[in-house]
């Protein structure tokens, strides 16, 4: 009889020796002539148990983990095909604490299904939200994305259904839907799990978005960064088209989408997406001023959905499930469930898709379990290299748009990155400027110089004579001010959150005695 | 390994790469795949079968910081600096990395053995710190750990 066994194929798990534990389990199996079928899935988003092997039981799943290529023959030795006790054991994953605390919404299948499988992606509920939009008249089925409350998951938490209502009231022959895959924000790698793990999911969103405005044509823009990623949705997209659910007709509705991968090319500011849609048209990837919206006129001119990954992902569900369902998990304006990711310096990183409520305590003291050097946490940067550094003190910020936007803070991505109490704010906050300095697109002033100035003022203030340090720190503030006012993107208006912050914390440091 | 670069065959991976919406970021990708570079001679060849000019290559050309226009070493390294990394030893490991091959980022050693590139984030921010080598990441990874999977 076979044993089937998972072993994630996700880039972070192979990072840390997925492949060679594959490798040295199909090996071992052989040489013990025993059958075991092994299946590469995405990553459940357990990092520090990755590499995380599962085993198929009676019982359900059993995972094991973190597994060394080593580790495997004393694994078998033990039982592992059998759910055996271990040390390296955990049970069934699905009683993991930290996983079943969880409501996994937009990452349901991600680590559980087979992402090269679109039998098994049916099988796990794929397709039914496709199949129901389809059975509704393109209005409907935006309406019912307006209805769900489902907001822009790249950042910026804009309603996704008032986004394709306008697209769909545009008159125009041909319309494009965008997804915006440059997901560069350090401490995010939700779109990255999601495109390696259940590429159908973002296939099947990106078609029903095509249905409900219109378009028959569509790109996934991925950073270089991510060849996993990009190699497990060309081979996804191609499936697809074989199964009817990309390309002419589509399951026999009359509806006709297809989509292309397009691979950046090492430019963070084409996460931006006026800058990813020049950049899709192959040339260099510089903002454009809003108004029009893309939504109006965007990629080649014409109306164009851009939305990121999970909100895309996430569509099938709302259509599947009903907007109801989706709408009732969640606080205030924010409706669902959000991805966090949990990076940098913790004991547990990973993956906590929850609904919208939780605290960063929660996250940051609940599942990432502190920091991983064991010191007190010191600074929580929220929402990409674009957030600001939290102290302690804010750990109860409740983790919505709204409550984060009224602290000067932001969801961003849901990226969530902790450092200890030894990180050297003042080299964050000339960090971000570096950043910015590199990656700014060039088009308006207050970025492109502005980030340049930023890092002479913090070196002046690192090392310039103590009694200018006051007037060079006013000039810092002021010159935060202006590029918050005048720059044309996120990207030069929002720098100065990590700057401003990692300063005060800089300066409370400098206060506290020693 | 990369193909040898001739006007020719670079010819014939434009020909191939052109056929898509806003070809000219993918034609030069795809030199730099088949090339490991993008030879500054193409760049008249890319302008002439796209029917753009030369300062729109050469604007594309040097906006994306993946694009080269000279060899890379044998061997590429890149180091990611994001902030996840920063907050576990990233800062060290980036002075190690410039330390032990001897150049900065961008640079390739004098013996063209390796290249040595920053990244700002490979999405691996749970795995922190993380490097690529010849396209392969790796994950948790200090100055010892960095020497064994470089090699150097």
């Amino acid at each position: 009889m076979s044993v089937t066994v998972y072993v994630p194929g996700d880039s972070g798990a192979r990072a840390v020796g997925a492949d060679e534990v594959a490798v040295t389990l199909a090996a071992e199996a052989a040489a013990r002539g025993i059958d075991v079928a092994i299946v590469r899935t995405g990553s459940r988003g357990l990092y520090w148990l990755e590499p995380l092997v599962e085993v198929e039981t009676p019982e359900g799943r059993v995972a094991y983990g973190p597994v060394a290529a080593g580790d495997v023959a004393a694994l078998l030795d033990a039982g592992m095909l059998e759910g055996a006790a271990h040390p390296l054991g955990h049970g069934r994953t699905d009683d993991v604490g930290w996983l079943a605390s969880q409501q996994r919404v937009t990452f349901a299948r991600v680590g559980v299904v087979d992402p090269r499988s679109p039998d098994d992606y049916e099988a796990h509920g794929g397709i039914a939200g496709l199949r129901a939009a389809l059975g509704m008249s393109p209005a409907e089925v935006v309406e019912e994305v307006v209805a769900s409350g489902l907001r822009g998951r790249g950042g910026a938490g804009f309603p996704t259904g008032v986004k394709w209502r306008t697209v769909a009231e545009a008159e125009s022959s041909v319309k494009f839907v965008c997804c915006n895959a440059d997901e560069g924000d350090s401490g995010t790698f939700a779109d990255r799990m999601l495109m390696e793990g259940d590429p159908f999911t973002l296939v099947e969103g990106m078609a029903i978005a095509a249905y409900a405005v219109g378009a028959s044509a569509g790109f996934v823009y991925i950073r270089s960064e991510y060849p996993d990623a990009v190699a497990s949705m060309r081979r996804a997209i191609t499936t697809a088209r074989e199964r009817g659910w990309l390309g002419t007709d589509i399951l026999g509705s009359g509806l006709s989408f297809d989509l292309d991968v397009r691979v950046g090319a090492g430019a963070y500011i084409c996460g931006e997406e006026t800058a990813m849609l020049d950049s899709l048209e192959g040339k260099r990837g510089m903002v454009r001023p809003k108004p029009p919206l893309p939504a109006i006129a965007g990629l080649f001119g014409r109306p164009t959905v851009i939305n990121n990954v999970l909100s895309l992902a996430t569509v099938p569900t709302v259509l599947a499930s009903g907007a109801a369902a989706y709408q009732e998990l969640g606080v205030g304006r924010s409706r669902g469930t959000q991805v966090f990711q949990l990076a940098g310096n913790v004991a547990r990183g990973g993956i906590v898709e929850t609904a919208f409520g939780l605290t960063l305590r929660e996250l940051v003291e609940g599942y990432a379990g502190g920091t991983r050097s064991g010191r007190p946490v010191g600074a929580v940067q929220v929402g990409g290299p674009l957030g600001a550094y939290l102290p302690v003190g804010r750990l109860d910020l409740r983790m919505d748009y709204e409550e984060l936007a009224a602290a000067g803070a932001m969801l961003g991505h849901g990226g969530v990155v902790v450092f200890d109490d030894t990180a050297d704010m003042m080299a964050q906050a000339r960090f971000a400027m570096e950043f910015c300095a590199a990656e700014s697109c060039g088009k308006c002033t207050p970025c492109r110089v502005g980030a340049v100035r930023g890092v002479e003022v913090i070196d002046r203030i690192l090392v310039g004579p103590p009694e200018e340090r006051a007037g060079q720190v006013a000039l810092l503030e002021d010159l935060c001010e202006l590029m918050t006012d005048g720059s044309l993107c996120a990207m030069g208006a929002l720098t100065p959150n990590p700057v401003r912050s990692a300063l005060s914390l800089w300066t409370a440091a400098q206060g506290a005695p020693s | 390994m990369s193909t040898e670069w001739s006007s020719e065959a670079g010819a014939r991976v434009v020909a191939d790469a052109s056929g898509v919406l806003g070809p000219l970021l993918p034609v030069l990708i795809a030199l730099q795949e088949e090339f490991g570079y993008v030879d500054p001679a193409a760049v008249p060849l890319v302008a002439k079968a796209l029917n753009v000019s030369r300062a729109d290559v050469h604007g594309v050309m040097t906006f994306y910081s993946d694009l080269r226009t000279t060899p890379p070493g044998a061997r590429t390294v890149a180091v990611c600096r994001g902030e996840a990394c920063q907050s576990v030893g990233g800062r060290a490991l980036e002075a190690h990395a410039l330390d032990r091959l001897g150049v900065g980022f961008g640079e390739t050693t004098p013996d063209g053995s390796v290249t040595l590139d920053q990244v700002f984030c490979l999405g691996l921010c749970a795995l922190s710190p993380a490097v690529v080598v010849d396209g392969r990441a790796f994950g948790r990874v200090d100055a010892a750990r960095f020497d064994e999977v470089v090699g150097a």
